[in-house]
């Protein structure tokens, strides 16, 4: 365990995060790794189901049964240096790591905001559930939080309850309560997903701004390959609980290896490409088929009925995650030709 | 085609929409006002806007699933806003409606052959073989297998319950389609198709479409038209190439700006548009849009900008536009 290069803050090994019914079981993660450096900003991309979400809460220790995970590791260095295995970390463990040293971020603000109470005394009840100090000093710093994450007329904002705040507000409100006692490490489920464009662009300039203010790292979770470009150092591609590539962001956009990535890319509108090839509108690129449900994988690569590449051994040789480039990996058996 | 391009009369033309909705504490929603445009026949026209901006309500409104406050909607020729029910119900067969959510859109305890048969009912089509065979022909148009009809929608994956959404939506043959964010629910990988699909079907039954999402690009794949909405009212509305290579509302700029770019050696240009969308049961004086432009003077308070049209079919309501336009 104590191999965790010193520059690693997560590195996630092998995780297996498995649903187990009766009948059948779900392998929403399987066999996912990723390290994430310090200060940095890693993507986990990729559709619907594809273990996201799952992969997040499975670091986070929140995973309820009959979720759990199989097997791998989860090791995170807290700020002290010290390394820990959160996949095998008792709920004490966890108690003392959530919001401190490792907080979250969700989608939707308002089902992780209590109705009940303002957002100052949620940001407050934050800081003193981690840290010894008065209600007065909470409540300052609850205010120095929401003045970090640019709510206008913030003072007077404290006192408001969670609905009377626009989402894009609400939001920023989360970001404040998780970073309120400076965790290293943010996770983000998409957490732009639910907002307006403009207000999209808002909150990712806040994070990438309160990013090199407080230094904290990112595991960034969202299906836009836009908000990955703007925001990554370094992408993750899933498909159907696995990683189907991983590499930098330059050249992941430069040069897909997947053929899945590839088909993500180019079935995603960009104004901005498309403007400049100037003329006749032309098809949207679209990828056949619809995601498998993880209940019923095919045999081989999970993405052969839909890859337009597929040859024979596809349906029944697995690939395996292989090099295919500099700190560049894909999971396809042609992925040396391609 | 047998007119000359130009010379004949839009589709659907609106005039002067309005629809507001009564709020709590005796005040009012203004959720659409004084909207304008024209659809021609056989095209699709785009309407953007972010969330709350009154594109679903404008959409309703065309087709009297909720009742217009004012204006005129001229469907070929006649004002189907003054319209008896009796002499609306003809119309309301030219004119369907694609939903955003394939998922709560279906119903789940019909088979698709009921859910299209209802349809069908709908327009008094015949009942017997010859409808199995229209069944059928629906299925296939929209990329779906005969077999299929004996189903229930959650044997389908979103992208195939949004095509049957369309089979049903083009069932009794309508002239005229409100596709109501047709993809915003749908995977990525998924939405190409069905886009696609919409095309296609587009082109090949002469449909006439009108398209609304919050996505500009998504919009800019499909669309002559665009119509570009916040706050109830349109902004700029012109030419699909004309608005995205020469924007001319400062709003739609800043539309254009914030999208993220799949492109990481191309950042965005930085044009933060601060602040939120105002209520609408509040919204500002004159230019609805002034809390939040960069460019705001005084007299943007003072008087609503009305469309100016500035060549090509391209109209822009801004008091602003033709200063700005010399400053870059
Ligand atoms: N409590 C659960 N019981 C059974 N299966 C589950 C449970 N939670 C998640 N899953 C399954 O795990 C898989 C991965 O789900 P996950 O929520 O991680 O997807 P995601 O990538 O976050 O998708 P989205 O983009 O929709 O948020 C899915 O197939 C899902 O159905
Ligand atoms: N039945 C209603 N009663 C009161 N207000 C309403 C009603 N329907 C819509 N509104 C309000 O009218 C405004 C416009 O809503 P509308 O749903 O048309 O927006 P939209 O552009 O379709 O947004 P979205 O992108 O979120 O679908 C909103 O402020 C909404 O809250
Ligand atoms: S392994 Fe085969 S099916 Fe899978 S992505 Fe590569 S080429 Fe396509
Ligand atoms: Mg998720
Ligand atoms: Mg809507």
């Amino acid at each position: 365990m104590s191999d965790l290069a010193p520059d690693t803050i997560l590195s996630v090994r092998d995780l297996r995060t498995w649903f187990k019914s009766r009948r059948v079981i779900a392998k929403a993660v399987d066999g996912v790794t990723f390290d994430l450096k310090r200060g940095q900003t890693l993507a986990v991309v990729g559709e619907s189901g594809s273990g996201k979400s799952v992969t997040s809460l499975s670091i986070m220790g929140l995973l309820s049964p009959p979720g759990g995970i199989e097997s791998g590791e989860v090791l995170f260095r807290d700020s002290k240096g010290v390394v820990h295995d959160l996949a095998r970390a008792s709920a004490r463990e966890f108690r003392r790591l959530r919001g401190k040293e490792i907080a979250m971020i969700f989608q939707e603000p308002m089902t992780s905001l209590n109705p009940l109470y303002t957002v100052g005394d949620q940001i407050g009840e934050m800081i003193a559930l981690h840290e010894r100090m008065s209600h007065a000093e909470a409540r300052r710093r609850a205010l120095e939080m929401l003045r970090h994450v640019e709510i206008p007329d913030a003072a007077n904002r404290l006192d408001d309850y969670p609905h009377q705040m626009s989402g894009g507000m609400r939001q920023r409100v989360m970001i404040a309560m998780a970073l309120a006692c400076n965790p290293s490490l943010l996770i983000a489920d998409e957490p732009t997903t639910a907002l307006d464009v403009t207000i999209q662009s808002q909150i990712l300039d806040l994070l990438r701004r309160l990013q090199d203010q407080f230094g904290m790292s990112i595991l960034f979770i969202t299906h836009n390959l836009g908000v990955v470009a703007e925001i990554a150092q370094d992408v993750v591609v899933m498909y159907s609980g696995r990683v189907v590539e991983h590499a930098p962001v330059v050249p992941l956009f430069r040069k897909q290896k997947h053929p899945y990535t590839q088909g993500l890319l180019a079935c995603t509108p960009n104004a901005a490409r498309d403007l400049s090839a100037s003329g006749e509108r032309k098809a949207l690129y679209s990828i056949p088929g619809s995601v498998p449900p993880i209940t019923a994988l095919p045999p081989g690569c999970a993405f052969a009925p839909r890859c337009r590449y597929a040859i024979d051994a596809c349906s029944s040789i697995p690939p395996q995650l292989e090099a295919v480039g500099d700190h560049h990996l894909s999971r396809c058996l042609r992925s040396a030709e391609l | 085609m047998s007119s000359i391009p130009g010379t004949t009369p839009p589709l659907l033309q609106v005039e002067g929409l309005i629809k507001r909705f009564p709020a709590r504490g005796g005040k009012t929603v203004h959720a659409v006002e004084d909207v304008n445009f024209s659809v021609k026949r056989g095209t699709t026209v785009g309407l953007v806007g972010e969330s709350g901006s009154g594109k679903t309500t404008a959409g309703r409104t065309l087709l009297r699933l909720i009742e217009p406050t004012g204006g005129r909607a001229i469907f070929d020729g006649t004002d189907i806003f003054a319209l008896p029910d009796k002499e609306m119900r003809a119309y309301r067969r030219r004119m369907q409606i694609i939903f955003q959510d394939p998922f709560s859109s279906l119903n789940p305890r019909m088979r698709i052959e009921a859910i299209l048969g209802e349809a069908l009912d709908a327009c008094g089509y015949p009942r017997g073989s010859k409808r199995k065979d229209r069944v059928n022909e629906l299925l296939s148009l929209v990329g779906l297998q005969p077999d299929h009809a004996r189903r229930f929608p959650h044997e389908f994956s979103g992208g195939q319950r949004q095509r049957i959404g369309i089979a049903r939506a083009l069932a009794v043959e309508p002239d005229f389609v409100v596709a109501d964010e047709p993809v915003s629910a749908l995977d990525v990988s998924v939405q190409a198709q069905v886009l696609n699909l919409l095309s296609d079907l587009q082109k090949r039954l002469g449909l006439t479409l009108l398209f609304i999402a919050h996505d500009l690009s998504v919009v800019e794949y499909l669309c002559d038209e665009v119509v570009v909405m916040y706050l109830g009212r349109v902004m700029e509305r012109g030419p699909s190439r004309l608005v995205y290579t020469s924007p001319r509302h400062p709003y739609t700029k800043a539309l254009l700006a914030t999208a993220p770019i799949p492109d990481p050696e191309r950042r965005r240009l930085h044009v933060p548009l601060a602040g939120d969308i105002p209520s609408p049961i509040n919204p500002p004086s004159g230019c609805v849009f002034r809390t939040r432009c960069a460019h705001a003077i005084d007299a943007c308070a003072q008087t609503v900008p009305t469309a100016d049209h500035i060549g090509g079919d391209h109209h822009v309501a801004c008091i602003r536009h033709r200063e700005l336009a010399e400053i870059s």
